[in-house]
């Protein structure tokens, strides 16, 4: 095996580890409360980067398979009571078809039209779940927390292993489609759609495969989130702060590699929650917003990028 | 009776559709002529509309007024738009992924700083006409929806107007078409699309304020229009006035229709359905220029 | 006589009311040069994009190496061994010149090349144009005529079977033009069957085995370069009456 991926593979069997011991060790479920949504952030960052970054089509309806899968989570699991690896894999598979059917309808045409169809979208799905009683519509749904927690100490604690297992895995993808022969097509098509077709890059298979390899990521993400919660409605099922933590975090942290919507996700999510504890949650929306236009007009290659840049300027010193 | 119910949704849908236009005639200018992906544009409308709210509030100006008296405020703050958009994205062109994210950044930004100064409660505005309606034969009009719909079709018209019979009106037409053409007629095409973002946030004003007038506002609801508002765009074809009004009236029926007998509740879904059926089918809507 | 490369037959493309190719036929033999040359408007860059998949044309059939490629989508011409070079170069600008070549390397000539040592092949190629010394910049960063050479050496990374050059030389000084006709010249020595679209007349004479002209969207003459100099029609189609 290369000494790339073995690292990698080591590098996540600690991440994994240290979660564990963390669990073992810490008694305040703050912050494992803290830690789910960090991790969440992160998983949703690193997805939308694989059609944002790696393929250049910004998603602006991130919430809306992020929800999906939050709610065929609930449906499934008020109609058939399956465990939690089962619905996050239902909820993969139908945010994933959901992704593939964005791109069926608006890949063919210039990026522009295919964020704001991804909008569309998820305002479409949001509707639909409003109108649905079984899922309990527009006044939402409450989660029965179980009583089965496996060894672990609380509930709130498997579920941060559950949402960082996730994340690991998510990046363990990401890293894959980027350094691998697909992620070479994607940036091609990022670089220069039609040259990449001349050259030989199925184009539309590609761009399909990511929008729905990005799709069941965040609808994995969602999967877990009602029994994070306990009680879901549609308001905060899509809400606009995760589209647009999804977009920001990315974009903060270096769109370019598989690494930066991880460092954007931590950065930014990690300063989202101190402020929302120790100022508000408004002023954490706003700085979520400024820290975006800041990045994007200012430091366009991300936190990645400058660190990137910082090390060549030391190199040709 | 049904047929009452019908004509009265139709009715209701044609006015609900022209204000519709006002709201839409910024973007058709921003993205439909001058491909700039201004997903904020509902944003600004909602500033219109708080614009116009204090003006009512404070100074009990008529909050249509206003919204003319604040046009050429943000007129200003549309050319400075673009400047910072021309210069940090435009002229390196990187404007698809970055453009795009700025533009959703200023959204957010614009509706977080609302609701921290007014927060989320409803504002509405209070004129003379407001509460008023109209009876005609069997149909209902209330005046706070004419009103809108008068203002926003002589805005429609006036922008059309100028973009099709002035030299600058149509050096914004040619910019969208050929900037090289443009440059050897001797016209600056940033400043002519300077001008140009100008007029479509200066219409936002104006939108804003009828907005207020129709009904009340919070900074949430800009969201709901941005579907609307692209829809109305891409289905009347890119870079067509009057296929945007047209575009407007038949969304403000959808809309109605719908609302009246499935339920008010899938209103929002109608505009972003055709949206979706649009791209899908015809992307280069009614009335576009391929 | 061996199945040519390319048969054209018929080919019409209509943008709504106007024809911008009416039924022109070509055909060219295996390791052939040809040169398209006409007018501006004449319909040049519409036939080679209905060659190369960009566009589809609506009547006509293209056969390339027997084979009805018209509805084929323009990646798939790629991989079958059809390259084309851009008027503006269009490089992956995020990408080193390396991994520029790299690209068609492992989507367009897959099928054709060894799988291991895709780097060493694309080296190669970057020594053979000349640019080998420039492997590791950001493509972004090259010079014209070096851009030029690079979307010349991607084509060439795609391992074809026919190139179509599209204005490779224009706006380049008299030395720089025998460079890049150096490359084609060498290309062509491989095997490749090249497709030459210029309006430098000297150069499409050197390189030329045989030349065809357009006029809007018709074939106006057909012959060996001598025979295109001397053709009444050609004069009218670029002087006028």
């Amino acid at each position: 095996m290369k000494t790339r991926n073995r690292t990698f593979l080591v590098g996540s069997a600690v991440v994994f580890l240290a979660g564990l011991l963390f669990t073992g060790v810490a008694d305040n479920e703050f912050y494992f409360f803290t830690s789910y949504v960090v991790l969440q952030a992160v998983v949703m960052a690193t997805a939308w980067n694989i059609l944002g970054g790696f393929t250049g089509y910004v998603n602006f309806g991130s919430a809306g398979f992020f929800a999906v899968g939050a709610y065929v989570s609930i449906a499934l699991n008020k109609a058939f009571g399956l465990p939690l690896p089962f619905l996050i894999l239902a909820a993969a598979v139908m945010s994933g078809l959901m992704g593939l059917a964005a791109g069926c309808l608006t890949l063919r045409l210039k990026g522009v039209y295919f964020a704001i169809a991804t909008l569309a979208m998820a305002i479409v799905c949001e509707t639909i779940v409003i109108n649905w009683e079984y899922v309990g519509g527009a006044s939402g749904a409450y989660i029965l927390t179980p009583e089965d927690s496996l060894f672990f100490d609380s509930y709130i604690e498997m579920l941060f292993m559950v949402i960082l297992s996730i994340a690991i895995g998510s990046a363990a993808v990401a890293r894959y489609l980027s350094t691998s022969r697909i992620g070479q097509g994607l940036a091609a098509i990022r670089d220069d759609e039609i040259a990449a077709e001349c050259n030989g890059v199925p184009t539309l298979k590609l761009k399909l495969i990511s929008a729905t390899v990005m799709g069941a990521m965040m609808g994995a993400a969602g999967a877990p989130y009602p029994f994070f919660v306990t009680y879901v409605d549609p308001a905060s099922a899509f809400n606009l702060l995760i589209a647009i933590n999804a977009i920001a975090m990315p974009m903060i942290g270096g769109t370019a590699t598989w690494l930066g919507p991880i460092i954007g996700g931590l950065v930014v999510g990690g300063a989202q929650e101190i402020i929302t504890v120790t100022i508000s949650s408004e002023m954490n929306l706003l700085v979520v917003g400024v820290m975006l236009v800041g990045f994007i007009t200012l430091a366009p290659k991300g936190i990645v990028g400058l660190f990137q840049d910082y090390l060549k300027k030391r190199r040709t010193r | 009776m049904v047929l009452e119910l019908f004509l009265n949704a139709v009715v209701a849908g044609i006015l609900l559709g022209g204000f519709y236009a006002a709201v839409a005639l910024g973007l058709s200018i921003t993205f439909g002529q001058l491909d700039i992906v201004n997903i904020a544009h509902p944003a600004f409308v909602i500033v219109g509309s708080y614009t116009a709210y204090i003006a009512n509030e404070n100074f009990g100006i008529d909050p249509i007024l206003a919204g003319v008296l604040f046009a050429p405020v943000f007129f200003a703050a549309g050319m400075l738009i673009y400047r910072f958009y021309y210069v940090s994205f435009e002229r390196t062109e990187q404007e698809s992924i970055r453009g795009l994210a700025f533009f959703f950044g200023i959204m957010f930004i614009i509706e977080v700083v609302l609701i921290m100064v007014y927060g989320v409660d409803y504002r509405l505005v209070e004129a003379e006409y407001i509460g008023k309606t109209v009876h005609l034969a069997f149909f209902d009009i209330p005046v706070r929806m004419l009103v809108p719909f008068l203002m926003a079709s002589a805005m429609t018209l006036a922008v059309y107007l100028y973009l099709s019979r002035t030299f600058i009106g149509r050096a914004i037409l040619a910019v969208a078409q050929d900037r090289l053409a443009l440059q050897l007629m001797g016209a600056d095409p940033v400043k002519i699309k300077q001008l140009a973002m100008g007029i479509a946030v200066a219409t936002a004003a104006v939108a804003g304020a009828l907005l207020i007038v129709i009904g009340p506002v919070e900074p949430s609801v800009g969201r709901l229009y941005i579907g609307r508002v692209f829809a109305i765009v891409i289905l009347g074809g890119m870079g067509s006035i009057g296929g945007t009004f047209s575009a407007a009236l038949m969304i403000g029926i959808a809309e109605s229709l719908i609302a009246t007998f499935y339920g008010p509740s899938w209103a929002p879904a109608v505009g972003f359905t055709i949206l979706l059926l649009t791209l899908a089918l015809r992307p280069q809507g009614l009335f576009g220029r391929a | 006589m061996s199945v040519p490369v390319l048969q054209v037959t018929d080919l019409t493309k209509k943008f709504g009311g106007f024809v911008a190719l009416n039924q022109v036929s070509l055909h060219l033999g295996r390791g052939e040069r040809l040169g398209l040359i006409g007018p501006n408007g004449s319909g040049k860059t519409t036939m080679i994009n209905c060659i190369s998949g960009a566009l589809i044309n609506d009547e006509g059939s293209i056969l390339f190496e027997d084979r009805e490629i018209r509805t084929l989508p323009a990646y798939k011409r790629a991989c079958l061994g059809i390259a084309r070079s851009f008027q503006i170069p269009r490089p992956f600008k995020s990408m080193t010149v390396l991994e520029n070549l790299c690209v068609p390397l492992d989507y367009a000539a897959w099928d054709r090349i060894d799988h291991r040592h895709v780097h060493d092949q694309a080296m190669d190629i970057l020594r053979t144009i000349g640019i080998a010394d420039r492997a590791d910049e950001i493509s972004a960063d090259l010079t014209q005529v070096d851009l030029r050479k690079l979307e010349l050496a991607r084509a060439m990374a795609a391992k074809p079977t026919l190139l179509i050059s599209d204005e490779a030389m224009a706006g380049l000084s008299h030395s720089e033009v025998d460079e890049i006709l150096e490359i084609l010249l060498a290309l062509n020595e491989r095997g490749v069957a090249v497709i030459m679209i210029e309006h430098i007349m000297r150069a499409v004479m050197q390189f030329s085995h045989r030349i065809i002209v357009l006029d809007a969207g018709r074939k106006i003459a057909e012959g060996t370069p001598d025979e295109i100099v001397q053709n009444p029609d050609v004069e009218r189609a670029y002087l006028g009456e």
